[in-house]
């Protein structure tokens, strides 16, 4: 095993004019485990193998939320890690059971409160095939920009606040702004910026306005600038280099038994991801590559997110080129809604109006378990039907929550700040590891 | 430079690449052939394959689920290497047994399955835990616990994760459970204001039983008589 090298410019912060280290180490050892300072001998002899424990949140704003660990150290070094979640439940699957297919939609907006509009679609996928529905070329295509658009502004919060943590905050700037943008663009499209509710079982909640796709475009030729600025911020920087590389480390074998999926689990060296290997919307089509780690450290997750982004904006547009006319929704009366200006005017389709919002669509007896590419992994969505308008169970797979069960694995062996950094490139939401 | 191999998986590993599953017919789509490899290994014990939506669904016999998932995992033609979810599904219908159900995939093969156990009720909802099989069970057993009760024998620490360990309602997804709790609004109020917040950290946790003996006189006076700090 070789030491991993990272070339880094000298001019950034951190290192003095001969390129010397200025107290961040640049180097871990090469087992990605800290050295931990062995106490001088003689200096304190009552403290030595003492134990201290310290409660790291739930309001500490370094956990993203109301996260707490409860760390045990030895000095500096972490011995053991204890979390506890569950201070945001809400019991999104067991009011799931009381609500109606597409009054669930409104709930997944608030569960991965980053990537509201791809659970959206995510959840009308779980649903559509548990109706039997097969969506339109054009719903297939607005969802796929839909989802891109969420992975982007999940990984510029991930990004954001990962630099926060660590101390650059700079790039959370940058990033933030080109969030505001997607926003806007999100805002003009279905009516709200957060809690957006864009689909529908079979369709969307609204056609995107004419000239939206100026926007698009225009975003996804300055989008790229704003990752390059930050790629020069970053990727080489002295800090950053130091604080990231070999920390957290997850040989391919251990993310895949711990279950990590996404950024974490290629991360890691293991090439998969959803879109590729158990496709939905036509992602084969689409002409993109997938970023795999090599050393399954905090650094490569930086890198592969980082790469995703780009990925994320030639998706995007290769689906606005490619949007073709027709309908959004599919035309069955009994699931979808009809327009508004018919419902008003014509008995029929007020009659459908009324079944459709007093009782519900109705799927058949059966289940399905819809997995989809989230931006923090594998995110799906389980559902029961027994014939009724309401699933009997909605089960959410949340990705972060599997993730984040491996933080005692990754933390222990390392610095206290270490930890900081490790909970930051697990990209958690804790709305979604509660529920 | 690197430090582990790329490990590829099914679509980079394979020529055919994977495709959208188009028309998918709700009971007539062909089983997953891991389907036929378990009832040649396990006949007995595999009491009902179904398809639904496309998706192969096997009952097994709940006493021998872990042996039929370590074989899945550890053989070779079959490598179930990730565990996507543990969960279980209770019905409306009180006379439907409890499921529960784990869903593999295998990521060499590029192959999904749900596999399920039935728990009648009445019964100790108990089953074998998959823990040492899956590391990644470890919370996804405990949240199942927590929700519906059901015991994972096995597991090595099986506590509350989402609610806490002093919730006296019982489990919230289970169909008996009231929307909004068991207990009134003025109940859940009375509890939560005798709550003792020190209690939430355990004793071991804070290791404070070892040093009980060693704190000031006063402080362990107060702590004796449930004092709260911080008033």
């Amino acid at each position: 095993m070789s030491r991993r090298t990272i070339e880094v410019e000298l001019s950034t912060s951190g290192l003095d004019a001969q390129g010397r280290p200025q107290r961040v180490p640049l180097v871990t050892n090469d087992g990605g485990t800290a050295v931990a300072v062995e106490p001088p001998p003689g200096v304190e002899p009552d403290l030595e193998g003492e134990h201290m424990l310290i409660n790291l949140g739930p309001q500490h704003p370094a956990t993203h939320g109301v996260l707490r660990l409860v760390l045990e150290l030895d000095g500096e070094t972490v011995v053991r890690c204890i979390p506890h979640i569950g201070y945001l439940h809400c019991g999104f699957e067991k009011i799931g059971e009381y609500r109606q297919y597409n009054q669930i939609i409104c709930w997944t907006d608030r569960e991965d409160y980053l990537n509201s509009i791809g659970n959206n679609v995510a959840f009308a996928l779980g649903a559509e095939r548990l109706f039997g529905i097969e969506i339109t070329e054009r719903c297939k295509v607005l969802r796929v920009i839909a989802s891109e658009l969420s992975r982007i502004m999940s990984h510029l919060v991930w990004l954001g606040t990962f630099c926060i943590d660590i101390g650059a905050f700079t790039p959370f700037l940058w990033a933030f702004q080109r969030r505001e943008e997607i926003y806007r663009l999100i805002e003009k499209w279905v009516g709200a910026r957060l809690t957006t509710s864009a689909t529908r079982v079979g369709g969307m909640a609204a056609d995107i306005p004419s000239g939206w796709m100026d926007g698009l475009r225009q975003f996804n030729r300055t989008f790229p600038h704003t990752l390059d600025e930050i790629d020069r911020v970053l990727t080489r920087n002295a800090i950053w280099v130091g604080r990231t590389v070999g920390l957290g480390v997850m040989t391919p074998d251990e993310a895949i038994n711990w279950g990590l999926s996404g950024p974490m689990l290629r991360a890691s060296g293991v090439d998969y991801d959803v879109r590729k290997d158990f496709p939905y919307l036509d992602y084969e089509t689409y002409d993109f590559e997938v970023p795999v780690g090599t050393n399954g450290d905090v650094y490569d997750r930086y890198l592969v997110r980082f790469e995703e982004l780009r990925q994320s904006v030639r998706i995007l547009q290769q689906a606005a080129d490619r949007l073709p006319d027709g309908p959004v929704n599919i035309d069955d009366p009994r699931i979808i809604l009809p327009p508004k200006s018919k419902a008003t005017s014509e008995m029929e389709s007020m009659i459908h109006h009324f079944k459709v919002v007093m009782e519900g669509p109705r799927p058949p007896i059966g289940e399905s378990y819809v997995a989809v590419e989230s931006p923090k992994g594998e995110k799906g969505y389980y559902m029961v039907s027994d014939g009724t308008a309401k699933p009997v169970r909605w089960r959410i797979r949340p990705p972060s929550f599997v993730n984040l069960a491996a933080i005692p694995k990754m933390v222990e062996g390392h610095l206290l700040s270490d930890v900081i950094a490790i909970n930051a490139s697990i990209d958690i939401v804790m709305g979604e590891i509660d529920r | 430079m690197s430090r582990f191999e790329v490990v590829r998986t099914g679509a980079s590993a394979s020529d055919s690449i994977p495709v959208t599953q188009k028309n998918v017919s709700h009971r007539k789509e062909p089983p997953n052939p891991s389907a036929a490899a378990l009832q040649r290994q396990f006949s007995s014990a595999i009491k009902r394959v179904e398809v639904i939506w496309g998706e192969t669904v096997i009952y097994v016999d709940a006493a021998s689920v872990k042996q039929i998932i370590r074989w899945l995992h550890d053989d070779q033609s079959q490598r179930y290497d990730f565990l996507s979810d543990v969960t279980a599904v209770e019905y409306r219908d009180a006379e439907v047994p409890i499921e529960v159900v784990w869903h593999l995939r295998s990521l060499p093969f590029r192959r999904f399955l749900r596999i399920k156990a039935q728990l009648p009720k009445g019964t100790s909802l108990e089953i074998d835990s998959v823990y040492d099989i899956y590391r990644s069970a470890d919370w996804l057993e405990r949240e199942c616990y927590d929700m519906f009760g059901i015991r994972f024998n096995g597991h090595p620490d099986l506590r509350r994760l989402l609610m806490w360990e002093s919730y006296k309602e019982g489990y919230p997804l289970r169909k008996d459970f009231p929307l909004r709790g068991r207990f009134s609004r003025s109940e859940q109020l009375r509890q939560a204001l005798a709550q003792n917040p020190e209690a939430r950290y355990s004793m071991e946790e804070l290791t404070i039983a070892d040093a009980f003996a060693e704190l000031p006189e006063d402080m362990r006076q107060r702590l004796n008589k449930g004092e709260r700090t911080g008033e």
